[in-house]
């Protein structure tokens, strides 16, 4: 009964945006109908939100009489495996996809109040239309909730690599930073229509970009973690189409955050804002079609429907082009900003810009070329992880070198040189780092030095900034520390964000360059040495698990330091699925992990081992940790949020 | 500078990063991609010695031998056969009849030497390139070949302890 229910909440939220999005965009102009809107859309996200819980309900209870409960659940399943095993699939995923669409634009509805009535009537319209037909994708071409007659006895199983904490974490956490973008991408259609493109509308649209921004870098953070302890390939990226498919609107949205910045603090580059916010959700969208279309191989698997890839498609193409025509019509009426010097922080925010966009176009071009290329002559062809180093990190090297220098430029014109001085003990100190690491290491000569400089760089160049304004070692401490804790919160954040970044680069540099791997085969008893770690094979053993079986190796590993830990890697054979899986198992030890893969016991009671050492590698997921640290802490800036009124006119840049 | 200077240094400078971006990812895709073979195009295109190519077809039957960490199996596309060594771990779903990508390159002896297997975890998967190519040669079947997966040599004991209590009951 509660299907039934769930089914037709779902329904009558479609019906509701469709009309929603109907009266919004004929009659927007008319202040009377914002209220109904934003009630309609707080109404939509009840609707959807009660039928999501009519599934969730179905799934813990093991109602196999649900199609898509008997395809991917098992009443066997832990609890919390129940629950995620809803979106562990094509439909579920949807319905989670809209739930976070509306809820987007419930909080628009909620948070908007003091919006002029009629961008709010054009933002919660588009946003209705976009949720419309999401909502009749999901109905008409993936319904979740049709039932079964007879029903099953048992489940078939949700796919076992997906019975994992991270799908949890993961797909809400990407959703919410993906479809966040929907508003400001709403936003900039309104503008658009409404022709209100000010200093004001940057404000209005930077909260919600910051939101989308800071989920999508822990949605994808967390994708990776994943992908790294489950795939058991001991890789954290590997250029998978589906990866570039969430990374592509972070790399724009990266940029929309910083030229939202430009717009409103010196009213320029409105135009290239407004492109931006399009461009961003249009690659989400596009991600989307990407990942469920099945058109490119990924590694990571997805129930792929070619027919319903041709619906996103559709759907790409009307919302794109929509806005795309909307953008023609009226970029002609838009007029250009304040004006700069070349150097300057508007310069360096372009240059941020530029440099970001090209890699978004690199990572683009790489995506989609075998699609293109095998369309044109029919050659199948791979881009690989060869060509996406290659051009994104020549892209990437520049930015990170004039990054730290940013943030010491001024509005308008800036003084480069006294940026450079002021920043050359974080230089000095980052050139020392680096030829430490080369000296102590004896990496042979390669990019690694010159990448760790670049990681320090930009890390110190952050701390160098917060330094600078706290006039540190120009004052006493104690008047340093109190104007440090005085700082903005931008100031803070903005520097947090760097230091990230730079934590990122570091561990990427060091994970990458300096791994150390061994494949063998060990007997019982042998041991192998990688790296100053012993590892001690202790034997297989066969263990069962609550719906699977398993070999399980035990391992005591010997730290260089003399200390001892128990690994067990498993080989997992789940009966109800019929699908094998491997679990690595994975040793912390400071920064660095030891990564340990079994493979098959042979046998005479050997088993091939691999084992990889992988140093500073938990920096790359601790940078992006601070990245979204940071944009929390925006976010829990006043001058933020939506809902603080309006500044006056004459308002004058406190910083 | 004058108002039309600055605005002619930033278009400038805008302009010579992009052609900068633009140029690179030509050379790259000139020369950092991959091209996917099935074995019988690797015969008649004569491909190079050490060239890096994506090798994709079927698991020939029982055609693996394990020693220690290394595997030997024969990829097929129905004309041409490939002996491909690999070193390292196979995918879990590895067996006999199952499409696969390999990445490597040919060695002197005419074998390939594979550095890596691509993995899906979905039991039914094909590789949408095999696919093309074994459509290309006449070789598609919609339903993979039955394979006895206890008596199979490339299928993991995962794969077989799963066949054995799948008949026990």
């Amino acid at each position: 009964m509660g299907i039934e229910l769930g089914h037709f909440a779902f329904s009558l939220a479609f019906a509701l945006a469709t009309v929603s999005a109907l009266a919004g965009l004929l009659l927007w102009r008319r202040a009377a109908l914002t209220p109904y809107l934003q009630q309609a859309s707080i109404i939509q996200f009840l609707l959807v939100g009660a039928a999501f819980a009519s599934l969730i309900q179905a799934f813990i209870v093991s109602d196999f009489s649900l199609k898509l409960a008997k395809e991917h659940s098992f009443s066997a399943q832990p609890l919390l495996f129940k629950i995620t095993a809803v979106w562990g699939n094509h439909e579920g995923s949807m319905v989670l996809w809209v739930l976070i669409l509306v809820i987007m634009g419930a909080a628009v509805a909620a948070f908007g109040r003091n919006l002029p009535r009629d961008l709010l009537s054009l933002v919660l319209a588009i946003q209705s239309l976009i949720a419309a037909a999401f909502l009749g994708f999901t109905l008409f071409t993936s319904n979740p909730f049709l039932r079964l007659d007879p029903a099953p006895f048992e489940g078939a199983d949700l796919n076992p690599i997906l019975q994992d904490i991270g799908l949890a974490i993961h797909p809400p956490l990407l959703y919410a930073g993906y479809v966040g973008f929907s508003v400001c991408f709403s936003f900039a259609a309104a503008a658009l229509i409404s022709g209100r493109l000010d200093a004001a509308w940057a404000r209005w649209v930077r909260p919600w970009t910051l939101l989308s921004w800071t989920f999508l870098t822990l949605g994808i953070a967390m994708g990776s973690y994943w992908a790294y302890y489950e795939l058991g390939w001991g890789g954290w990226w590997f250029w998978d189409p589906v990866e570039n498919a969430s990374f592509m609107p972070w790399l724009a949205g990266t940029a929309l955050l910083h030229s939202a910045l430009v717009m409103e603090k010196r009213s320029a580059l409105k135009i290239w804002t407004v492109f931006l916010a399009i461009i961003t959700f249009s690659l989400s969208l596009l991600g989307t079609f990407m990942v469920r279309s099945g058109i490119l191989t990924s590694v990571h698997a997805f129930a792929t429907d070619p027919t319903r890839g041709v619906v996103i498609l559709i759907l790409l193409s009307l919302f794109i082009g929509g806005a795309f025509a909307l953008f023609a019509a009226r970029v002609g009426t838009l007029r250009a900003g304040g004006l700069f010097a070349p150097i300057s922080r508007e310069g360096a925010l372009i240059l941020n810009n530029l440099l970001l966009a090209s890699s978004a176009a690199a990572v683009l071009v790489g995506t989609l070329y075998p699609l293109i290329l095998d369309a044109l002559t029919g050659e199948t062809i791979s881009v690989g992880a060869p060509f996406f180093n290659l051009t994104f990190g020549a892209i990437m090297a520049p930015l990170l070198v004039v990054l730290p220098l940013g943030p010491f430029l001024s509005w308008k014109r800036a003084d480069f040189l006294g940026a450079a001085q002021r920043l050359a003990w974080a230089a000095g100190l980052a050139l020392f780092f680096a030829i430490l690491a080369f000296a102590l290491t004896g990496a042979s000569v390669s990019l690694a030095p010159l990448g760790l400089l670049l990681g320090f760089w930009v890390a110190l160049g952050a701390l160098a900034e917060l330094a600078d304004r706290a006039h540190l070692f120009r004052t006493t401490i104690m008047t340093s520390l109190r104007r440090l804790i005085g700082l903005p919160k931008s100031a803070w954040s903005s520097a947090l964000a760097h230091f990230g970044l730079g934590v990122s680069v570091i561990g990427i540099v060091a994970a990458t360059a300096w791994q150390a791997e061994e494949i063998t085969t060990l007997a019982p008893g042998s041991s192998v040495t990688i790296d100053g770690y012993t590892v001690d094979f202790g034997g297989v053993t066969q263990q069962q698990g609550p719906n699977y079986a398993a070999d399980v190796a035990s391992f005591t590993i010997t730290a260089p330091d003399g200390g001892k830990r128990i690994a067990n890697p498993e080989r997992r054979a789940y009966t109800a699925s019929g699908m094998p899986t491997t679990e690595a198992a994975i040793e912390t030890y400071g920064f660095s992990q030891l990564y340990l893969q079994l493979g098959e016991p042979q046998t005479d009671g050997k088993s091939v081992v691999r084992i990889w050492y992988k140093p500073f590698v938990t920096l790359i997921w601790i940078g992006t940790l601070f990245m979204a640290a940071a944009g929390f802490l925006s976010l829990s800036n006043r001058r933020l949020r939506v809902g603080a009124p309006r500044p006056a006119r004459t308002r004058v840049a406190t910083e | 500078m004058t108002r039309k200077q600055k605005r002619f240094a930033i278009i400038l400078g805008i302009g010579a990063v992009l052609a900068l971006a633009a140029g690179l990812i030509f050379v790259a895709l000139r020369d950092e991609i991959v091209f996917f073979y099935s074995p019988s195009e690797i015969k008649e295109k004569a491909v190079a010695v050490g060239t890096p190519i994506r090798l994709g077809g079927l698991v020939k039957k029982d055609s693996c031998t394990k020693s220690g960490e290394t595997t030997r199996f024969v990829v097929t596309d129905g004309e041409t056969e490939m002996p491909v060594s690999f070193t390292g771990m196979l995918p879990d779903l590895f067996r006999s009849g199952q499409g696969v990508v390999t990445e490597g390159a040919l060695d002197t002896t005419g074998g390939f030497i594979a550095s890596n297997v691509l993995a899906k975890h979905d039991e039914n998967y094909m590789p949408k390139e095999v696919v093309k190519s074994l459509k290309a040669r006449g070789e598609w079947q919609r339903e993979p070949q039955a394979v006895d997966l206890a008596t199979d040599t490339c299928s993991s004991r995962n794969l077989k302890t799963l066949a054995e209590t799948a008949k026990g009951g």
